[in-house]
């Protein structure tokens, strides 16, 4: 008791806040903010224009954000936490009304001459709901199958509004996350093995409801040597540049594939395929295994919080940035079908980096106020 | 706090669970990646380079034709030109009409542009215009952000410097066609040519050379960004002719506007030191193309300008086939070294009564008397006695009516008919057949080559083969030696007595071709005439006695022909004329043999090249 009422005291210290940052992991997000700007500056053929100064200008940006919001109260968040899923909604609406299009589909919005994607903001949001409507659940209250329609339906709203967009990548991993924070917060097991089952056969439905382009995407992503010149041009000359990298790489700013523009989209989608092609495999895996330290790292703020909002929200964060690794590294080695989605602190891409930002100053919120106990931490009351 | 640890135990073990579902999808894609990047590596590495490196091929430069000093015949020009990847252009039909707005293009152009893009594969180069200017070169590299695809190239093409004057000899260059890039997949470069006619086909591989290469390091669109390597082609050998350039072109000249031909050669070793035709045409314009109306020109002129008359011209030797005879006939015995034969103007035969062109006759002759008045009646008989198959065999010794080893496509073997010949085309030899056949006319036809091969063999008793080429890449081909050419093996007595009779038809009195006298006292010609008739004279013609063959139609009339050797104590240069319609070979071929042997002798081509001058100068004929 008393060392909770000393952390009441000491919540709006902000030199003890300072203090609890885990600069270490600060560390770990430079390092890998610092490997993008390696990249780009030579994707932009050894230069640090255009690409590489805005990147470090961004990162510093949103390094200042993610300070912001760690000294942010945990609880202010977690009351927050519907407002920001309401306004999340809202922006999702808005990306449907008034957004613009690329590639057939709508998916940002200008806001303050930043191209915001709704649906990026709209996953950490949702993270935070879940979070807080589970924070005062029960392990029996978990149990019942109707406290779970209300978290359930709050996926299933934006996942749908995402695949009107329609974007049907971030809407299986919006979808994919949700069910992450479900699952840690103790949701049974054969839910979810009765949820997963008919997801198959909903699959092949699917399949006959998606846009030409996205169907072309997954013929290609089947037989990318069918197309070798039309759509499957991308994932070959990705796959033709990890390949041709070896094991040491060509040496920086020597990728043939990368710097004689057969590699497309290399500052954004395929600027991992670059680092694989100059630095080989063995700079692949150490990129790799940055991500995975960066991955553990929220994975061990989770386990390491104290109460149950602060937890599912590090695990939901956490596995939002594992997934934008894992579909972003699949796709360029050609085992998933590209889908436009960044490698988080690397790629070229104002926005991306903001909203990433944004989701690790609340990852770092929660371990800032770690010990932090608060109303709801299990109590049926 | 029961609750409180029951789901937080829950958390952590499903969070832990989670972290070894995460840690196990991002093994797999290291592996895979390490699948991707070494196990298959070497695969893609390939693919990398075959995405980045082009191998473009380099036209190696098309050997020169020289004369037999070294005076280029043929040579290569710098040539701008422009080309058009088609891969390169992201819109073939504007980029063409960029193009037409700095250089325009014919509708002609843009069709057969289509067509050899359609041809080659679509990395290949194909020409849009060749021979620009500077400015057109230069407005073209300013503007070539307009013009994608669009390269601008230096080439060579083909000069001629002695153009129509040795085209029949050299021959041209033209664009191969589609079987000839079948053959040989150098030959789709662009520009490239290959030889056609004449010493362009006949050493068109050894003048072609080896193709050099250069690997090129280029972008996703195809932009060239640095050269990797490069290994230059091998230039095509030089070919050098017998030819004396010199000596054609004073040819060329003495032939002036007649339907012609003349050939010089050497008699000792066969090398041809003049090949004339009249009228030429321009090699160049083979070069791209020839033009429809050009082309129309040629063909309808009866003067023949593509057909190289010296080795495709057939023509009746006429009297010029006298000493064939009169050699078949001594050494067959058929008429003695001392025999005479009587010539009263005519020889019956029959019904038939073959004329003399003296109508009243030569009187007694020997072989001596018969070349020199050329007389008829003596060569009627003279084949009768022999008979035409001996005539024939020595014929065809001497090189009329059999095919030479010429190094020059396309010569013609005209006939010397036999018995043979004759009942295989199911008809039976007449002996009238024979009685013309003394006299060069009938069935025989012959090119002026063979007449000059014919000369050369009379004057230097040698089995020489007429040649063209004389060095291949700068190293003299075997034949320039007259040891090379063995004897004829023909009677001594007999060969030196048609060789006097030859003499006495320009030299001695009542001879019948004074005209070809040399100005020179100390250098004697010896020659003889020879008109060929074209349209048979009929009786009533001949004997109404107002026949001036001079009087006919240019294409009735006969043709003239002259063979001449000098100097006659010891041959070096033998010189067949044919002036087609020329109408008397005394006339019109003798002196004008006369002033080609006299140019001949003055530049006496032969005796200045090494190594045979030098070995020759002192050797006895």
């Amino acid at each position: 008791m008393m060392e909770r009422r000393l952390w009441r005291e000491a919540s709006f210290d902000l030199t003890g806040k300072i203090l609890r940052i885990n600069w270490l992991y600060v560390l770990l997000l430079c390092a890998l903010a610092g490997v993008g700007y390696t990249a780009l500056y030579s994707a932009a053929g050894g230069a640090v224009e255009p690409y590489a100064g805005r990147h470090a200008l961004r990162f510093c940006i949103g390094l200042a954000i993610m300070m912001c919001v760690a000294l942010i109260d945990i609880r202010l968040i977690a009351r927050l936490s519907w407002v920001a899923y309401a306004g999340g909604l809202a922006l999702l609406i808005a990306v449907l009304r008034m957004g613009h299009v690329g590639k057939g589909a709508q998916r940002w919005i200008e806001l303050g001459g930043l191209q915001l994607q709704p649906s990026e903001l709209m996953k950490i949001a949702l993270v935070l709901a879940l979070a807080s409507w589970f924070h005062k659940a029960s392990w029996e209250r978990i149990g019942n199958p109707l406290f779970l329609i209300p978290p359930i339906a709050a996926i299933l709203l934006p996942v749908g509004l995402i695949l009107k967009e329609p974007n049907l990548g971030t809407a299986v991993i919006t979808a994919m996350i949700g069910a992450s924070v479900l699952f840690a917060a103790g949701v049974r097991w054969w839910k979810f093995v009765l949820v997963a089952l008919p997801v198959p056969f909903a699959a092949q439905l699917a399949y006959h409801h998606l846009h030409d382009y996205q169907r072309a995407r997954i013929d290609t992503f089947m037989h990318p040597e069918n197309d070798p010149l039309g759509a499957g041009y991308n994932i070959l000359q990705s796959k033709i540049a990890l390949g041709s990298g070896g094991m040491w790489g060509k040496g920086f700013l020597q990728g043939t594939q990368g710097h004689l523009d057969f590699l497309p989209e290399k500052q954004t989608d395929f600027i991992f395929t670059m680092i694989g092609e100059e630095f080989g495999l063995v700079g692949a895996w150490c990129v790799m295994g940055l991500l995975a330290l960066i991955v553990l790292g929220g994975m061990l703020i989770a386990l390491r919080c104290r109460n149950q909002f602060g937890r599912l929200v590090a695990l939901g964060i956490s596995f939002n940035f594992f997934m934008y690794v894992f579909v972003n590294i699949a796709m360029v080695m050609g085992a998933i079908p590209v889908g436009g989605v960044p490698l988080p602190l690397v790629s070229h891409g104002g926005s991306a980096m903001l909203t990433v930002m944004l989701g690790f100053g609340v990852l770092m919120s929660v371990h800032v106020h770690r010990d932090v106990e608060f109303e709801g931490t299990g109590d049926d009351r | 706090m029961r609750r409180e640890t029951k789901r937080t135990g829950v958390f952590t073990r499903r969070a832990l669970l989670l972290m070894g579902g995460q840690a196990a999808v991002l093994g797999t894609m290291a592996a895979r990646l390490y699948q991707v990047q070494v196990v298959e590596g070497g695969r893609y590495a390939t693919l990398a380079n075959e995405n980045r490196i082009s191998a473009r091929m380099i036209a190696p430069p098309r050997g020169r034709i020289l004369d037999r000093f070294g005076t280029p015949l043929a040579g290569s020009r710098i040539n701008w030109r422009a080309l058009l990847i088609s891969e390169q252009a992201t819109d073939v039909k504007a980029t063409l009409d960029a193009f037409s707005r700095i250089v325009p293009l014919t509708e002609y152009e843009r069709v057969r542009i289509d067509r050899e893009m359609h041809r080659h594969r679509h990395f290949i180069p194909v020409m849009v215009r060749e021979f620009l200017s500077w400015e057109d070169m230069a407005a073209i590299e300013v503007n070539a952000p307009d013009l994608p695809g669009i390269l601008v190239d230096v080439g060579t093409t083909r000069i001629y410097p002695y153009s129509d004057r040795l085209a029949h000899v050299i021959g041209y260059v033209a664009p191969p066609n589609e079987a000839d890039v079948a053959d040989d997949p150098l030959l789709a470069l662009p520009g490239l040519r290959i030889g056609r006619a004449g010493m362009e086909k006949y050493h068109d591989l050894s003048l072609r050379g080896r193709p050099g290469a250069v690997q090129l390091e280029v972008n996703a669109v195809g932009r060239v960004i640095r050269e990797l390597d490069r290994q230059e082609g091998v230039q095509g050998d030089d070919i050098g002719l017998t030819i004396d350039a010199g000596l054609q072109e004073a040819v060329i000249t003495l032939l002036g506007e007649e339907s012609a031909s003349a050939v010089v050669m050497d008699c000792r070793n066969g090398e041809v030191l003049a090949m004339a035709t009249n009228p030429g045409f321009d090699p160049t314009a083979f070069n791209s193309g020839v033009s429809q109306a050009q082309w129309a020109e040629w063909t309808s002129d009866r003067r023949t300008p593509l057909i190289n008359k010296a080795t495709s011209g057939l023509y009746a030797p006429g009297s010029t086939f006298k000493m064939a005879v009169a050699l078949a006939a001594l050494e067959s015995k058929a008429v003695g070294i001392n025999d005479r034969i009587e010539c009263p103007g005519y020889l019956d035969l029959g019904d038939t009564r073959f004329h003399c062109w003296r109508k009243g006759g030569h009187g007694m002759l020997d072989v001596h008397g018969g070349l020199k008045n050329s007389c008829d009646v003596f060569f009627y008989e003279a084949a009768r006695r022999t008979g035409i198959d001996k005539v024939a065999a020595m014929a065809n010794r001497l090189g009329l009516g059999v095919e030479l080893e010429l190094d020059l496509p396309g010569q013609r073997t005209g006939l010397i008919p036999t018995r043979e010949w004759r009942m295989a085309a199911g008809h039976p030899w007449n002996i009238g057949d024979t009685i013309v056949s003394g006299i060069g006319q009938g069935y025989i036809q012959v090119t002026p080559l063979q007449l000059a091969t014919y000369t050369a063999r009379l004057a230097s008793g040698r089995n020489v083969q007429p040649h063209l080429t004389r060095s291949l890449a700068g190293v003299v081909q075997p034949g320039a030696l007259a040891e090379d050419w063995p004897a004829l093996d023909l009677p001594d007595k007999a060969l030196r007595m048609v060789r006097e009779g030859m003499w006495a038809v320009v030299n001695e009195q009542g001879g019948t071709a004074p005209l070809a006298k040399l100005a020179d006292p100390k250098v004697q010609l010896a020659g003889k005439t020879g008109s060929a008739q074209v349209r048979r004279v009929s009786r009533e013609m001949r004997e109404s006695g107002t026949f001036d063959s001079a009087k006919l139609p240019w294409e009735y009339r006969p043709h003239a022909l002259f063979v001449a050797f000098a100097p006659y104590d010891a041959p070096r240069y033998a010189v067949a004329v044919v002036i087609e319609h020329g109408n008397a070979g005394a006339a019109a071929a003798a002196p004008l043999a006369k002033d080609i042997m006299t140019e001949t002798l003055q530049r006496d081509p032969a005796n200045r090249t090494e190594p045979l001058g030098a070995k020759l100068a002192d050797a006895k004929p």
